[in-house]
């Protein structure tokens, strides 16, 4: 962290934005969800507003600094919301991954299991054996890579479904750019050859065990993982009536 | 020159002359070893292009005599970085490209992709009805028109010439349809984050009437001319064969889990755009082969016929009715309107921000130019596509642009099954069994 970020990261504490995250993150224990840490978590910022610095630009917009929040863990009880106070089933389903999560995020009525990825295969057996669990179909893995989220830049994101219960969730979990391996899951859900594959081919994760981790989509000699976010877009300028547009990666625009 | 040694056949001298030797390997010993291979066993390579792949599909297919050993897909001939270019254009002109995913189901990756956007902007409860009627009513066409390429290539790839023409034919009723309605044959980018793109033209619920009383003609051909056919049920009963734990474990959705007797769709589980309030019944079939999902294809577009329907009904007292979210700091700015070249941007909306309101230009400007922000999140709102589970997984950091836009897409999930439905089968059974699965490469590819 530079000094630069640091003062980024006090002033935002000081208007009462949430903490940069990161610090305390080395103590995390393995709970269900982290004791007061309701507040969302910050994850980068954006400066300026056109994503773009040294380009003279003269608005008066290339001084705004703008924390980049993501919903924070949440707090028992999960819910939904039931009728007669029951327990809603985000605790069930929290309760059968009990010891595995490292916490649980809802936002906008979904809800996301973080599990480090020591745990993951435990994880996954669970969900899709145990009785009041239950999640017998995987609709694949996405891959997201968070540049900033130090430490744990490459994201694997499972969506699950329980047809048994009609519930979805999502499990979440990540490595680092420098160790970018995470365990497969193709032994519990064979549907994830191929989604493993794709994200071993975009982001280069290197999913251990999988039975045949090739590209997918790209040649099988391309060099560089393509959706990584240090990958340039590609694209050449393109001349029309005079004037030339450059490709979509190195326009102007609006972050 | 005659000193170098040549590293794969050298050469060395003797009393009879030179002699030429071919490095590299023992051949006598190899040769032994083919010559144990006394079988047929071939590898065949199937595609990219070829008529009978559905697409630019490769299969490697391994074969003793004419039964299927082994069968591998080679994908990402379609492969055009979809996923990535929609983090470099705004979240409206997202839809513009997820809409070319999966070329014979538009309106689908547009709806799954809007869907979670708007669950990101917390709007999904301001959706003007009238656009979720138009979103449904536009999804069930594509039903109907996806459904009818799927059963005409299928019949094309094993022979059957007339189902292909007259499933073409059906088919360009639909795009006609659709034309009329977005103005465009397909990559519609109609369904737009906060609603449609815009209002129903004059005379488009007539039309799809027509329509839907033509189709109710003109289904029942389908059901004559291969429903009972007998060379067409040779070729397709107990073929490509998958049962329900199959399909569970290979993440399998949409007409080929119905084909198990599993009574799965999305539409009826976790209802989206409304369809809660439609009449309709899930179509399955018991017999887990491709004669079932013909069956249940077929029976879906009867079903789609009665939604259809119910839209226009609903349309009918719905005129004038906005189609956009009211949150004038989401909602596109323009109308589109129909002029004498075709369709453009309304000519009172560019008077309105030219000459009249110095506020709207700003807002219109600002609008199209930088877009909205999305608040930071994930979200996954699939939609029962004509193929299965189609999903997209939306992430925002808080940007005018999708931080990362991934398609869960049904064409690619579902190809996993090709080797498990094929091998054991002879090799014409291949091509039944992935018509059966119709996938649509630009979907898997993305």
């Amino acid at each position: 962290m530079t000094d630069n970020e640091k003062a980024g990261a006090q002033r935002d504490l000081s208007t009462g934005e949430p903490r940069e995250r990161g610090t305390e993150e080395g103590q995390n224990t393995a709970g269900v969800a982290r004791a007061g840490e309701a507040a969302p978590e910050t994850v980068g910022r954006r400066t300026g507003m056109f994503g773009v610095s040294g380009s003279g630009d003269t608005s008066g917009y290339g001084g705004l600094v703008r924390p980049t929040v993501y919903p924070g863990a949440a707090q028992r009880p999960f819910g939904p919301p039931t009728a007669a106070g029951a327990t809603g089933w985000f605790d069930t389903v929290a309760d059968g991954l009990d010891g595995l999560i490292e916490k649980v995020v809802i936002h906008r009525g979904e809800i996301t299991f973080y599990v480090h990825r020591d745990h993951l295969v435990e994880a996954m057996r669970r969900l899709r054996d145990e009785e009041s669990l239950r999640f017998e179909f995987s609709a694949g893995v996405s891959g997201v890579h968070y540049p900033d989220d130090t430490g744990r830049e490459l994201h694997a994101v499972y969506s699950l479904l329980s047809m048994t219960w009609n519930r979805r969730i999502r499990v979440e979990t990540t490595c680092p750019e420098d160790d970018p391996h995470l365990p497969s899951t193709v032994a519990i859900y064979p549907t994830h050859d191929w989604h493993e594959r794709e994200v071993w081919d975009f982001f280069g994760v290197v999913f251990d065990g999988h039975p045949a981790l090739t590209r997918i989509q790209m040649p099988d000699d391309w060099p560089g993982h393509p959706q990584r976010k240090d990958y340039p877009l590609g694209g050449i300028p393109v001349e029309y009536k005079g004037a030339t547009i450059p490709p979509a990666d190195q326009r102007r625009s609006y972050n | 020159m005659a000193d170098q040694q040549d590293a794969y056949a050298g050469t060395s001298e003797t009393t009879s002359g030179r002699v030429y030797t071919v490095t590299g390997q023992d051949w006598d010993t190899l040769v032994q070893g083919i010559g144990e291979h006394h079988d047929e066993r071939v590898v065949v390579n199937m595609g990219p292009q070829h008529p009978s792949t559905h697409g630019v599909l490769r299969l490697i297919l391994e074969l003793e005599g004419e039964t299927v050993t082994e069968a591998r897909c080679g994908i990402g001939y379609l492969h055009t970085g979809i996923e990535k270019n929609m983090e470099y254009r705004t979240w409206t002109q997202g839809v513009t490209f997820c809409t070319r995913m999966d070329y014979l189901s538009p309106f689908y990756n547009e709806a799954t992709y809007v869907l979670g956007v708007e669950r990101l902007l917390g709007i999904e409860d301001d959706i003007p009805e009238k656009a979720n009627v138009m979103r449904v009513l536009l999804m069930e066409l594509n039903r109907i028109s996806s459904h009818l390429v799927a059963i005409a290539t299928g019949g094309m790839e094993i022979g059957a010439l007339t189902v292909m023409t007259v499933g073409f034919r059906e088919r360009e009723l639909v795009l006609d349809l659709f034309e009329l309605i977005t103005g465009l044959r397909m990559n519609h980018a109609f369904i737009r984050p906060g609603g449609v793109a815009q209002d129903l033209p004059d005379g488009a619920l007539d039309e799809v009437r027509d329509f839907v009383k033509l189709m109710k003609k003109r289904l029942p051909e389908y059901a004559d001319l291969c429903n009972a056919n007998p060379i067409f049920k040779a070729r397709l009963q107990g073929v490509g064969h998958l049962d329900l734990a199959g399909c569970l474990a290979l993440g399998i959705s949409g007409p080929v889990l119905r084909s198990t007797g599993y009574a799965w769709d999305l539409r009826k589980t976790q209802p989206y755009c409304g369809y809660e309030d439609y009449e309709f019944d899930v179509q399955t079939w018991d017999t887990s082969d491709s004669y079932g999902r013909f069956r249940i294809r077929l029976n879906e577009m009867w079903e789609s016929l009665r939604i259809v329907e119910q839209c226009v009904d609903r349309l009918a007292g719905l005129d004038g009715a906005p189609i956009m979210v009211a949150d004038k700091k989401i909602a596109w700015p323009s109308q589109l309107a129909i002029g004498h070249d075709g369709m453009g941007n309304s000519l009172d909306h560019i008077k309105h921000i030219m000459g009249e309101s110095m506020e709207a230009l700003i807002h219109h400007f600002k609008l199209v130019t930088e877009g909205f922000r999305v608040p930071p999140g994930q979200a996954y709102v699939p939609v029962e596509s004509p193929r299965g589970e189609l999903g997209a997984h939306v992430v925002s950091d808080g940007g005018t642009r999708p931080f990362r836009a991934h398609f869960r897409d049904p064409s690619f999930t579902n190809l996993q099954a090709t080797s498990v439905m094929s091998e054991g089968g002879m090799v014409a059974d291949v091509i039944v069994a992935i018509a059966s699965i119709d996938p649509v490469m630009g979907g898997v590819d993305r």
